[in-house]
């Protein structure tokens, strides 16, 4: 019998920490199967943020740094330099990529590195129990903004945006994970911004729009809907550069 | 025949190029006086020497992108002065947590906060007392001229491969800036053989994947991993310590000053010497480990002597001396900081009042 569909080889056999309905496991899923299918487990290496998926080089079968909090776009651009032939890519939050670590990213993406971004907007910080991030909605009530966000603490920051008006930057899309066929345009999208790297493109960064049932205060499925009825009002799917 | 060249370089271009000759193929940086002329340096040669430089946006993402070399396996570095270390500390503390061997120069200037250009040795603290978040230690290495800020990068390099380490380089605006000459190797003595680096980042290709990370969420696990860091410093306490002396034998006043300080406390102690005053010196070359031995050594001669420690700070390195000697002889200081650096007439005056 043919197998058509298996465990991806990059994903470790365990389980992960994550909260149900939680997007993160299907991220990191659809990370290991993309570089699986591109044949480059043997020379990826991953780099883990400081956030929820901190430890996802324990689900990932790869070699994976770790890096300080909004410093992962710093690491990696120097493990790139330093190993032109290895395919390099950070995972990165919110509050990761978007707050702490804006000029790493900006400056990663304006020198026009050859990585692949992948960057989870889930409008929260999660690790640290449901603060505000720099993608929280306007009126979103988080343990920082108890009467909902208001203009006086910044709108929702449009990152990938403003990315593209960098030179340096080559491809970014919008995705999201609220049904499946935005997950198969996630990987799809994911893939996009591997080949690239591949090609020696240059900079390609993925923004996933992604669930966070536990700090938005909803089911798994309520979580879903808001994924579609709110934040990507806010964050339009589609290719922005 | 060994081919050696003299040329006449500056302080911060010596600690360059000694670098570049120990090996050193990375690195980042962010402009600060007074130690432009590293980067600067680094720009036009690092690419001669097959390597990568690159301008960082900030302190921030230059130590961060030291780290990631690092994992990679590259023989990696950064510099700066007082105000850019600072900014480093995050960093230096996850390359220690890491255990990633790294270079990290400090040409001192004064402080705190903004401070000013002027050479300064008020940094002492920050680099020996893990000037970051966590236990852990830098070996600290503090040249005192500018062939021996070329030479003791060949050390330093060495010393961060051999223990999975970041070495700090406390050099000072002085240093920095003073030209002199500098017999530069054509060859490279001072590279031992290096320890493989089968824990790199290069792909899991044909072996199981490596994991660059400070990060121990188990009970249980950090501390077994600080325990081994700790035994590691006992080691590097034991091995590491490094340190000049002059005159030791029968001085009555031991002078104890590192780096720039001690070219002018030497000239002090020669000045005394020929005027047959029982003067000596010690110049620690490791602030970390600092040459206990020597220190211990004097206290459990039973003389009768004095410490009289000179910084450019106001006593910093000074609690070493006491912690060294333990409390079992007398110690003086004298020191200036915030651009004030103790004159040798200041010095020679101070010595003679002890020596009454």
């Amino acid at each position: 019998m043919k197998k058509i569909h298996g465990h991806p080889r990059s994903l470790r056999q365990v389980s992960t920490h994550y909260c149900p309905g939680c997007g993160h496991g299907i991220a990191h899923r659809l990370i290991a199967e993309v570089v699986d299918e591109l044949g480059i487990r043997e020379r990826v290496i991953g780099i883990a943020p400081v956030g929820c998926a901190v430890i996802a080089y324990d689900y990932w079968d790869f070699d994976c740094s770790e890096a300080a909090h909004g410093r992962a776009l710093a690491v990696a651009t120097a493990i790139k330099r330093v190993r032109p032939e290895n395919i390099v890519f950070t995972y990165q939050g919110d509050g990761d990529l978007a707050a702490i670590g804006t000029n790493e990213t900006i400056h990663a993406a304006n020198r026009g590195e050859n990585l692949t971004v992948v960057f989870i907007n889930n409008a929260i910080y999660g690790m640290t129990g449901g603060q505000m991030a720099p993608t929280t909605l306007l009126g979103q009530k988080t343990a920082t903004t108890p009467e909902g966000r208001d203009k006086s603490q910044g709108w929702p920051l449009k990152i990938s945006e403003m990315l593209a008006l960098l030179s340096g930057v080559k491809y970014i899309e919008r995705t999201s994970l609220h049904s499946p066929g935005d997950i198969i345009n996630t990987k799809r999208a994911i893939k996009q911004a591997f080949q690239n790297q591949i090609d020696g493109v240059g900079f390609s960064l993925v923004e996933v729009l992604s669930p966070c049932p536990t700090y938005w205060g909803l089911s798994p499925l309520d979580a879903l809907k808001w994924v579609k009825d709110a934040m990507s009002k806010e964050f339009p799917i589609g290719r922005i550069k | 025949m060994k081919k050696t060249k003299k040329v006449l370089m500056i302080g911060n271009e010596a600690i360059a190029e000694g670098a570049l000759q120990a090996g050193c193929r990375f690195y980042s940086g962010y402009p600060i006086t007074p130690q432009n002329e590293l980067p600067a340096y680094m720009a036009k040669h690092m690419p001669e020497a097959g390597g990568i430089f690159i301008q960082a946006e900030s302190e921030l993402s230059a130590i961060n992108m030291v780290f990631g070399a690092a994992a990679a396996g590259a023989m990696a570095m950064t510099s700066s002065s007082s105000p850019g270390i600072s900014l480093k500390q995050e960093g230096i503390s996850y390359i220690a947590g890491a255990e990633l061997p790294a270079v990290i120069v400090n040409v001192m200037r004064g402080g705190p906060g903004l401070g000013n250009i002027w050479p300064a040795q008020s940094d002492y603290f920050q680099a020996t007392r893990s000037g970051g978040h966590g236990d852990y230690h830098l070996i600290v290495l503090a040249p005192a001229s500018v062939q021996e800020s070329y030479d003791i990068m060949f050390t330093a390099f060495n010393l961060a491969d051999k223990y999975r380490i970041p070495v700090m380089i406390l050099a000072d605006g002085m240093l920095g800036q003073m030209m002199e000459p500098v017999i530069a190797r054509s060859q490279k003595p001072g590279v031992k053989k290096l320890p493989a680096k089968p824990w790199t980042l290069t792909g899991c290709k044909g072996r199981n994947p490596n994991i660059v990370k400070s990060f121990y969420m188990a009970l249980g696990d950090l501390e077994k991993f600080n325990l081994a860091l700790q035994k590691e410093y006992k080691v590097i306490r034991q091995e590491e310590q490094r340190w000049e002396s002059f005159f030791l034998d029968d001085a009555e006043v031991v002078l104890v000053a590192y780096g720039t300080m001690a070219r002018i406390v030497k000239t002090a102690v020669n000045k005394l010497r020929a005027n047959a005053k029982k003067v000596g010196l010690i110049r620690p070359i490791t602030l970390w480990p600092f040459p206990e031995a020597v220190f211990k050594r004097l206290a459990a001669s039973g003389r009768r002597l004095k410490f009289l420690v000179i910084e450019m700070s106001y006593g910093q390195m000074l609690e070493d001396v006491k912690l060294a000697s333990g409390c079992k002889l007398p110690v003086e200081f004298l020191g200036r900081s915030g651009g004030g650096i103790p004159a040798e007439t200041e010095i020679i005056r101070k010595i003679n009042s002890l020596l009454k």
